[in-house]
């Protein structure tokens, strides 16, 4: 194996693993620095945060199902749910709105958790379902764009907290939160060992199914939050288009952070890197004016360097 | 024909091999043993192609050879049947046969008639009658491995490597087995052959090596070849030591009739049904006892274990623990109630191949080892500690990945998961195969040593020796039922065998 070849080399494609999106994220921080006129203002860096919160928030549920062995694809139309919720329910104001609306991540989470954990259908197939189902269900309840004027939902979306934005700290305070409970929570033990080995996870006793609903539930939750938190930063409820393809970006930051989707490990703090990695990868292009098209092909191969790393470990 | 000179290999923290030397020669049968962990699967995996050596060479039809990769050890004409048979098992037992080399028509089409002909004709040869369109897993793990061994030696192979071939083997199909080694013998083609039981090494082997911590220990011819001797050399321990221990490390006299008056069995098992599989076993075990479950492979050992704990739907019959009946279906409940199974399948079933020692360890008792959700690192390394030094675990730290451990060291961390519930009743699936003589000997111990502390076991095992010298109690099953109860001076050897012979030929009739 690779050991034998070139021990050094394996040294370096472990410390990849480990610590590669760490590392490319500060490179590219500091090329920024370096050669990128007005990177260090502070509002490129709220600008940037704030985009990439919801990835972030969308994708913490994303590292957890994918954990299991499993993949949601329903979360961009569980957010977009969430912003018809929203614009329905605002009426009530702004706090019983958000609830509904986390509510219908909820129940989502529920129909694909239940059918991958308990019908056994596979869960490509069951959130591919909830992925057509869903968005047709957040269209038939708002079937356009609806701008609103309630201000706390407002301030929810552009309001800060000792100058960061509300939005990119629920999406801080979310990571910590995830990371406590995949190390320290019997939830996220159990989690990691049934990604790990099912079977045998069984056979230990782990209430297996029921940790396997509860994980697609926390993913639709935490959609729906996204769906909310993008919907009051828009200041406009937009079931067609929101979220659309972000479950793509969700997968991507997971795997780019080096979790394997072959399950039994999550790595929490790398998903989240993972997407701020490829935010400022977008952002930098964008910056020298190099076109969208170039930023696709760039992402495309730190997504094969990431799955070459993440593969690398599982052949040992 | 196959020469291994001043073979290292240095894995991280450890040296698993040592300046080994062997010599193949054509037609012979050549017995490989050792402890697990003593570099034995190493060198099959550099004979293979699997590892690259740090340092010696490999030489081959007189000269030295590297192989990169499994398939240029294949293509040289080195094939090796793993200990878990490595097949495809949706795929039909021809597809799986023939992988590769699928005979083509027309247009470069593979020629199903034909294949399918190919296969049964090759499958024939091995005393195997089967469907071949019929996918693979639907089969018994023993017909699969002749499947395997008849894959191996078809494509052309000049070195056979066998590890542990006959684990899940009944035993008409090791004399089948057997019987083709010595046509392979004859073909002038060389075997290595792995296993730790030494009764197979006597029948088939010419020649023996024994590797011991990475260093070869013995090598020379095996007929002559005292057996004590060589479970000595393998352990290093003394003769005399080896002598005064007997083979297995269960102590004999702790055989005695249990107090049973009125306490409830630790587990009750009542009718256990599934269609094809079991009809109305009945088991009870009471807490001290060690009761063994004989019988021929797929007479319904393992599914009455899996049935017991709710890892097999039935279709009637229920569990009763400790006087309580079971929720059946739910492999929580009967973990909660204490019930464990260690399952037959140490890979598949047991070890979570890339978490830690430690997170193995704590698995099954992780709601005990947390407060309100929370787990407490504190708990959790403590009862770590604890069974790695009872059990003495090998590892270089709690948090190495549990698939590093070898066989025998892996199957103590699932010994370990399970004390650490404090079970009132432990089913064992094979507790000591595949693992080397030491860890076996340590493994029967224990549950001596536990059934001593009065909890219930139950003892599946296809090494009858283990089973009478282990059991207090045997049951004996046929086709899925309970066909023979053995106990006090009954339970021997013979008694088993007749048990099971005798009712066979009843039923015949």
């Amino acid at each position: 194996m690779a050991e034998a070849v070139a021990p050094s080399g394996r040294r370096v494609l472990a410390w990849a693993q480990e610590y590669g999106v760490y590392a490319a994220v500060g490179v590219l921080l500091l090329f920024n620095v370096l050669f990128t006129p007005h990177f260090l203002d502070v509002a490129n860096f709220r600008t940037q945060l704030v985009q990439v919160a919801p990835i972030v928030i969308v994708s913490l549920g994303m590292a957890l199902v994918i954990g299991t062995q499993g993949i949601d694809l329903s979360v961009g139309s569980v957010m977009a749910l969430a912003a018809a919720l929203v614009a329905l329910y605002l009426g009530y104001g702004a706090w019983p709105a958000l609830l509904v609306a986390l509510v219908g991540g909820a129940v989502s989470g529920t129909a694909g958790g239940a059918l991958v954990a308990y019908v056994g259908v596979q869960p490509i197939v069951a959130t591919l379902a909830l992925l057509v189902g869903v968005r047709g269900l957040a269209n038939v309840l708002v079937p356009q764009l609806v701008e609103f004027r309630n201000p706390d939902l407002i301030a929810l979306g552009s309001s800060s907290l000792y100058g960061v934005p509300v939005i990119v700290v629920i999406a801080a305070v979310l990571t910590l939160l995830m990371a406590f409970v995949v190390r320290r929570t019997t939830f996220g033990r159990q989690v990691v060992a049934i990604g790990g080995n099912r079977a045998a996870s069984e056979l230990s006793g782990l209430p297996v199914r029921r940790v396997l609903l509860l994980v697609y539930v926390v993913s639709g939750v935490l959609a729906a939050l996204a769906g909310v938190l993008a919907t009051a930063r828009l200041q406009a409820s937009d079931p067609t288009s929101l979220g659309l393809f972000i479950e793509l970006s969700a997968i991507t930051a997971v795997v780019v952070g080096g979790t394997p989707l072959s399950g039994g490990r999550i790595r929490v703090l790398s998903t989240v890197m993972g997407a701020l990695l490829m935010q400022l990868l977008s952002a930098t292009l964008i910056k020298h004016n190099l076109p969208q098209s170039w930023t696709q092909i760039v992402q495309a191969v730190i997504i094969l360097a990431a799955v070459y790393a993440t593969r690398e470990r599982g052949t040992r | 024909m196959l020469e291994a000179r001043q073979i290292s290999k240095r894995f991280p923290g450890v040296v698993a091999l040592d300046g080994v030397s062997l010599a193949l020669f054509p037609g012979e049968v050549h017995a490989l043993v050792g402890e697990n962990g003593a570099g034995k699967s190493t060198l099959i995996k550099v004979f293979t192609g699997v590892h690259r050596p740090d340092g010696g060479e490999l030489i081959y039809n007189g000269s030295p050879v590297a192989f990169g990769t499994p398939l240029d050890a294949q293509r040289a004409g080195i094939s090796t049947i793993y200990q878990e048979v490595n097949l495809v098992p949706m795929m039909s037992v021809a597809r799986n046969l023939m992988l590769g080399r699928e005979p083509r028509g027309r247009l470069g089409v593979i020629d199903t008639a034909a294949m399918y002909r190919e296969a049964e004709r090759i499958l024939a040869g091995y005393g195997v009658v089967t469907d071949v369109r019929r996918p693979l897993r639907t089969l018994g793990m023993g017909v699969q491995q002749m499947v395997a061994l008849a894959r191996a030696v078809a494509i052309d192979a000049r070195v056979v490597i066998m590890d542990e071939p006959t684990s899940s083997l009944e035993p008409r199909e090791v004399e089948t087995l057997f019987s083709v080694i010595g046509k392979l013998k004859d073909d002038g083609i060389a075997v290595v052959y792995v296993s730790h039981r030494l009764d197979e090494l006597y029948e088939v082997c010419d020649r023996v090596t024994v590797l011991r911590d990475g260093r070869v220990a013995h090598t020379g011819p095996l007929a002559g070849l005292e057996r004590l001797k060589l479970i000595s050399l393998m352990l290093g321990r003394d003769l005399d030591e080896v002598k005064s221990g007997g083979l297995t490390r269960f102590s004999r006299d702790r055989r005695r009739a249990r107090e049973r008056d009125g306490a409830p069995p630790a587990v009750r098992a009542e009718g256990l049904t599934r269609r094809q599989v079991l009809r109305g076993v009945d088991v009870s075990v009471w807490p001290g006892e060690v009761v063994g479950l004989g019988g021929l492979l797929g007479a319904g050992r393992s599914e009455t274990a899996k049935a017991i704990v709710g890892a097999l739907p039935l279709d009637a019959g229920r569990v009763l623990v400790a006087g309580l009946p079971l929720r059946t279906g739910s492999t929580t409940a009967a973990v909660r109630a204490g019930v464990a199974l260690l399952p037959e399948d140490r890979k598949a079933e047991g070890i979570i191949p890339e978490l830690s020692v430690r997170e193995n360890i704590a698995l099954a008792a992780l709601p005990s080892l947390s407060r309100a959700g929370v787990v407490s690192d504190a708990k959790i390394d403590k009862v770590v500690e604890v069974f790695m030094r009872r059990l003495r675990i090998k590892a270089a730290s709690p948090h190495q990945p549990v698939q590093e451990l070898s066989g025998g060291n892996q199957q103590k961390v699932l010994l370990a998961r399970w004390l650490a519930i404090r079970p009132k009743i432990l089913l064992l699936d094979e507790p000591t195969r595949g693992i080397d003589v030491g860890a076996k000997a340590e493994v029967q111990a224990l549950v001596d040593e536990l059934a001593e502390e009065g909890l219930g076991v139950l003892l599946i095992s296809s090494d009858l020796e283990e089973l009478v010298e282990g059991a207090d109690r045997i049951l004996v099953l046929r086709e899925g039922a309970v066909v023979g109860e053995l106990s006090g001076d009954d339970v021997t050897e013979d008694k088993i065998m007749a048990s099971i012979a005798e009712r066979g030929a009843e039923s015949d009739g």
